[in-house]
């Protein structure tokens, strides 16, 4: 049992934010020595069968309540004929089948706006990935000092609300009064008349915004990664990136994709900033993806139907994300 | 050879190289604070200065007049209050019930616990935007529209599977012997779970409680969707819109309202940051 002590190394961190993180991972990270709580204890068999479930009760009523039966709701309404007359009472409704179905997939603004979704969110999570990934290892290359001043910074990204970052960027990038064009010398130059500059914008607050969950959660694993491993591998000649490549990575690998799968899920989703700062969907809905069609659909248009089928769509799609994860998450032997 | 560890990786780098590393976190900082300072600086620029060709990067006249301006619009203080209420119930309810949850997930073995886990982890990712159109429909028919329950209910909702998730760490960290222990000190089940067990936990219902206090404070497709008519039951991204008119915008406006809506969050980071982060651990557990 001479397993390199990894808690012991992080512990002496003088960061306070990353001791805490370090602890729970420690042991059961090589093997999984962490205490089994309950089950053929005295402390289970003392317990009746019916108290788990007492104590779900809650959690269950509300989800099923709020989460599974809309869901089921969801797929009904996009079965159906639903629009404005029947919301009110004024016609029946009737069931379409697939009609809904047929009808979206036959439209080629569907079509062009799944694969804009699909870019730009692989570009957000690429991007925010990268810049994440970079700034942690930046992290453990410098002293206290900088690293407190990159991480409150950072932070404070983190914590500014979707809606106030959007507005604030797009005054920072204000054709008339914006002080990025007057720094780079484009006058009035409008970043979000054209398609792509409009969406390399929200890329920009996305990135700003999601980059500080990858960068604190990354930099906490690399520094739960044992000190030693790290020395044998600089004295044996790797360099810096050949130990990032063939040391940290591995070992980084169950944090990275809780991280990429995050990324995905949310930047799948987007919302607030694609609505705020292109106002709906841009020019000719040339900024929309699939969250702001299905609400531009449903709400703007009385579509509720056809908003419904895309809602679906999206949730089939966040579902195979879903189960890839779970995949390799049982690959890694993560115990349940 | 204490000194040696403490340093880690640093050990390896050379000095030229710390200093470049150094120099470029501090500037990336700068880059990335900058946004926030924009938005702070522009909310106290007197009007003239804002909507001025040649943006400054200071202010020498500081005025109060933006943020006059957005108290003084119809019942700011009302939203802000409102989005209070909401988030804070959210907060507090989901945190008891994801309690419990977690508690029933982790010290007990029972069938389907699993399939329940993995329910769970699914739940988290399901698209809260698409369940929109039903919510609606939900809401109006149980006549929550226009009303903050409207809000708080589909967000207790929303944030409960990762609140459970990420507790799980923190409840399976609480030593079975100390519940053993208690039992035999003849507490009953009750008194172990809240007089023992909740102390001990609270960090991490501090920790998880971020995540559904910025989900529910940040709320803008619900509040845009659910809230039509009666705006005495809007909340704080509403209020901002009424300044940003896409045509022309008072810049002063939004960004005074802005900042106000960005400080309780950022009061709430610093103020649980520390746990924050190592919840995160006990939720990214390998």
């Amino acid at each position: 049992m001479t397993a390199p002590n990894s808690s012991g190394a992080a512990d002496r961190l003088r960061l306070p934010v990353v001791r805490g993180l370090s602890r729970p991972r420690g042991g059961s990270r090589t093997f999984n020595t962490a205490p089994r709580p309950l089950g053929r204890g005295s402390a289970g068999r003392r317990k009746g069968t019916a108290a788990p479930w007492l104590y779900l009760a809650p959690a269950l009523i509300v989800l099923g309540g709020l989460l599974v039966y809309p869901i089921y709701q969801l797929g009904l309404i996009s079965l159906f004929q639903y629009t404005q007359a029947q919301v009110s009472g004024g016609e029946p409704t009737t069931f379409q089948g697939l009609g809904n179905y047929m009808e979206l997939f036959g439209d080629p603004q569907f079509w062009q706006v799944l694969w804009a979704t699909v870019l730009f969110a692989a570009a957000c999570v690429v991007s925010t990935l990268a810049v994440g990934c970079a700034l942690a290892v930046l992290l453990t290359r410098v002293r206290a000092v900088p690293r407190l001043v990159l991480m409150l910074a950072a932070m404070g990204a983190w914590a500014t609300p979707a809606i106030t970052g959007s507005t604030v960027w797009l005054f920072l990038f204000d054709p008339d009064f914006g002080p990025v064009n007057r720094m780079l010398g484009l006058g009035d130059h409008s970043w979000t008349y054209g398609r792509f500059s409009a969406f390399f914008l929200v890329l920009l607050e996305v990135v700003w915004c999601s980059f500080p969950f990858v960068m604190v959660t990354v930099y906490a694993g690399i520094r739960a990664v044992p000190a030693e491993v790290l020395e044998a591998a600089a004295l044996d000649g790797a360099s810096q990136w050949r130990i990032w490549r063939s040391v940290l990575a591995p070992m980084l690998r169950p944090i990275l994709v809780v991280v990429t799968i995050q990324s995905v899920i949310w930047d799948f989703k987007v919302f607030t900033q694609i609505y705020v700062m292109t106002n709906g969907g841009g020019i000719a809905g040339q900024n929309l993806v699939l969250n702001v069609y299905a609400y531009q659909k449903a709400f703007a248009s009385s579509q509720y139907s056809l908003g419904s089928a895309i809602g679906v769509v999206m949730l089939l799609i966040l579902l195979a994300v879903t189960l890839v994860y779970l995949r390799l998450l049982r690959r890694q032997g993560e115990e349940l | 050879m204490k000194s040696v560890r403490s340093v880690g990786s640093v050990t390896f780098v050379r000095r030229p190289w710390r200093l470049l590393a150094e120099t470029s976190a501090l500037l990336i900082a700068l880059v990335v604070a900058f946004p926030l300072y924009w938005m702070v600086l522009s909310a106290f620029k007197p009007a003239g200065e804002i909507e001025s060709s040649e943006p400054r990067p200071w202010t020498l006249a500081p005025s109060l007049d933006s943020f006059r301006r957005v108290f003084e619009q119809n019942e700011f203080g009302r939203y802000f209050l409102n989005s209070l209420v909401v988030a804070c119930t959210v907060v507090i309810v989901s945190a008891l019930i994801a309690f419990l949850a977690a508690t029933a997930v982790t010290r007990f073995r029972f069938r389907f616990r699993t399939t329940l886990l993995i329910m769970f982890l699914v739940a988290q990712m399901v698209p809260v935007e698409a369940l929109t159109i039903p919510l609606f429909f939900l809401m109006r028919d149980f006549g929550q529209l226009n009303t903050l329950g409207s809000l708080i209910l589909p967000h207790i909702a929303f944030s409960l599977p990762f609140a459970i998730w990420m507790l799980r760490g923190f409840v399976k960290a609480v030593p079975e012997a100390l519940e053993e222990a208690a039992y035999i000190d003849g507490a009953s089940r009750s008194r172990f779970l809240w007089q023992i067990l909740f102390p001990l936990v609270f960090p991490g219902l501090v920790a998880t409680s971020v995540f559904s206090f910025i989900s529910a404070w940040n709320d803008f497709l619900f509040a845009k969707s659910f809230i039509i008519s009666d705006t005495s039951q809007s909340t704080l991204p509403m209020a901002l819109l009424v300044f940003y008119k896409p045509d022309e915008p008072d810049w002063g406006g939004v960004m005074a309202a802005s900042t106000v809506m960005t400080i309780p969050v950022l009061i709430f980071f610093v103020l649980v940051q520390r746990r924050l982060v190592s919840g995160l651990g006990g939720a990214v557990k390998d």
